[in-house]
């Protein structure tokens, strides 16, 4: 069962490409970002739309290759080369581009991506057990603040900061009730249409139509749950990893083609940024800190964060074995990888496979090969 | 009663007859028209060991050439027939590598045969068939001559990861004038360091292992193995057919249980 609402979100991203363009002459601000970490709070707050950049595609990375190392992460040669064709719409039409440091090939990448747009970057601690960790994100939040402000000359308010706060809180918890309805078995939403409503969220202009429409398929999935007596034995997998956008769904296609079923994902592209909403409170700057510093992801070091949420995902979610994306060049999370397999193994006794993999499809068949093999020792 | 495994792999196609408790093996290059390989496999089963295609109740199909099976019963991925093949041969082993035409992998299986954990090269062709076989021609050289022109000489360490690379890198030994010999030597060490490291990720808790695979036939470079790994590494009489006989002995494990 494939739910009717989910017509909308196969059109959004390329409607809205167009959209962007009429709120563009309206007047409107337009903030890019790329990464899970980029506080959307404020940049809505500033009265500027944030919107998601395009990076998933292959088609820019020859581009970016004139400028960027050709043994780099895709994910980053493909934000540049997007930048550096003028393709991405998106791009096209933000004022300012905020950014972060979350990985050096990202962070170097910038100093070039700078000559294009105005940037705002960021500085994220690498370290999660800096003390001093909270001030220097609040004070990062302050300057972007500061930048935004002047940009657009404008003032951000402690009131235009709850009120974007309370906004984002019900988005990250209704896309959080989409999930959960994975937990039956079997599981009634593809891990591609999740990642599709997901994805739509950093491209969606309409924020009330948006919600409506996730509302829509909870209801029509809550009805067909309510009726569903079949039985499945297809395992259940948890992604992870390295981002796995829209225009990318390779090894996700091949998990579902060949027999399993993917359950959720816990990336960039899951839900690891929207496990946790910003605390409501009066010091909105500290209570946005409080949140993004949280976000587990392998640019922090030590990343505990990322394993105690796939531990309970894992259990939660009923997982049989967990697929870890890693992107050609993200040394983070290639590292990572045999932590998370070790873990898993000892706490959960739930086996991992790695697959290191590029926007290109030269690898389809070994990818293939690993996920028969590793569905039939699943089962 | 018979059933058929075959493994079409990139570099040779197998075809393994089982019948219960024997086996009988063919192979021949996969070649350009991997179409109708499948096709003259079972033909040349049949003519080889004098059956009639009737007397074949099931065949079971594996290797990335897979599709060129239509009329297999099922296919099943490599990793899970190889686990299954090398287990019937050696019941007590528990860890294997296989060093196949495009890839190279290690397996940990239980003595059962099945597949517990595993590992691939990346889509890099280092550490494979191909690999060697790349950088033997820039010598002038084929896989055959390997043994004997690498035995008892003194490895040239090689450092490159990827086989483009490696093969300038050979070419550069060879204008410095380094011996044939010791290039090959320090090409073969270098893949048995690359897959030692894969069998200790996959762990083993035993002392042997099992070496498959074409270029599994080099004592030369399974005595890098040995000494590189640490692990007793015993190599089947054909190395390249362990794939296509888990094949066949699965099927006839589902032949057995359909009949009950």
């Amino acid at each position: 069962m494939r739910p009717k609402a989910m017509e909308y979100f196969d059109n959004l991203i390329p409607e809205n490409m167009v959209k962007i363009k009429e709120q563009k002459e309206q007047g409107k601000n337009v903030v890019g970002y790329y990464c899970v970490f980029t506080p959307v709070e404020l940049i809505e707050a500033s009265g500027a739309i944030p919107v998601g950049l395009c990076a998933t595609k292959q088609d820019p990375i020859a581009a970016a290759e004139k400028d960027l190392p050709r043994n780099l992460c895709p994910l980053i040669k493909s934000s540049y080369g997007f930048a550096v064709t003028d393709k991405c719409p998106f791009f096209h039409f933000a004022d300012v581009i905020m950014a972060e440091t979350t990985c050096d090939g990202k962070k170097k990448m910038y100093e070039y991506m700078k000559d294009i747009k105005p940037m705002m970057v960021l500085d994220i601690p690498n370290s999660s057990t800096y003390e001093l960790k909270r001030e220097h994100w609040v004070h990062e939040l302050k300057r972007a603040k500061a930048f935004l402000e002047e940009k657009f000359d404008t003032q951000i308010t402690e009131e235009s900061l709850q009120k974007a706060i309370k906004a984002h809180n019900t988005e990250r918890t209704k896309l959080m009730e989409l999930v959960s309805l994975n937990k039956h078995n079997p599981a009634p939403l593809k891990g591609q249409d999740l990642l599709k409503v997901i994805w739509a969220r950093q491209f969606q202009l309409d924020r009330e139509t948006y919600l409506e429409k996730i509302q829509e398929i909870i209801d029509e999935v809550r009805e067909f749950i309510k009726n569903d007596k079949s039985k499945d034995d297809r395992p259940r997998i948890l992604v992870t990893g390295s981002p796995t956008g829209v225009g990318q769904e390779k090894t996700l296609n091949i998990i579902e083609n060949q027999g399993g079923q993917v359950i959720l994902q816990e990336a960039c592209s899951g839900v690891k940024g929207l496990v946790k909403n910003v605390p409501e409170s009066d010091d909105s700057l500290t209570s946005i800190a409080e949140k993004y510093m949280e976000l587990p992801c392998s640019c922090l070091s030590p990343n505990d964060g990322r394993f105690d949420l796939i531990g309970s995902l894992v259990e939660e979610y009923q997982i049989d074995g967990v697929v870890d994306i890693t992107l050609q060049a993200c040394h983070t999370y290639n590292i990572e990888s045999k932590m998370l397999k070790d873990f898993l193994q000892e706490n959960y006794e739930i086996p991992l496979m790695q697959i290191e993999t590029d926007y290109t499809d030269a690898d389809t068949e070994q990818i293939k090969l690993r996920v028969d093999s590793f569905l039939e020792i699943l089962k | 009663m018979y059933t058929v495994g075959i493994d079409i792999g990139s570099v040779t196609t197998k075809g393994v007859l089982y019948d219960g408790s024997n086996f009988r093996s063919i192979y021949k290059p996969t070649g350009f028209d991997p179409t109708t390989i499948g096709e003259s496999i079972i033909d040349d089963i049949c003519t080889e060991f004098n059956i009639s295609k009737g007397q074949i109740s099931k065949v079971l199909g594996t290797g990335y050439g897979r599709i060129h099976l239509p009329f297999a019963d099922k296919v099943v991925s490599e990793i899970i027939c190889q686990g299954k093949g090398c287990n019937y041969l050696f019941s007590d082993v528990k860890g294997i590598l296989d060093v196949g035409g495009q890839d190279s992998k290690a397996m940990l299986i239980n003595s059962n045969g099945k597949v517990l954990d595993f590992v691939l090269n990346d889509k890099c062709a280092a550490g494979t068939g191909r690999f060697l076989e790349m950088s033997v021609k820039a010598l002038g050289l084929t896989l055959k001559d390997i043994d004997e022109i690498a035995f008892n000489k003194e490895p040239i360490e090689i450092g490159s990861m990827c086989s483009v690379f490696c093969e300038t890198e050979v070419l550069n030994l060879m204008m410095q004038g380094k011996d044939k010999g010791a290039i090959v030597a320090g090409l073969l060490k270098s893949i048995a360091t690359r897959i030692s490291t894969m069998i200790n990720k996959v762990n083993p808790a035993s002392e042997k292992i099992i070496f498959t695979g074409g270029v599994a036939k080099s004592k030369v470079l399974r005595n890098y193995l040995r000494q590189i790994s640490g692990y007793d590494v015993t190599t089947p009489n054909s190395p390249i057919i362990t794939a296509a006989l888990g094949a066949s002995i699965i099927g006839y494990e589902q032949l057995l249980k359909e009949a009950n």
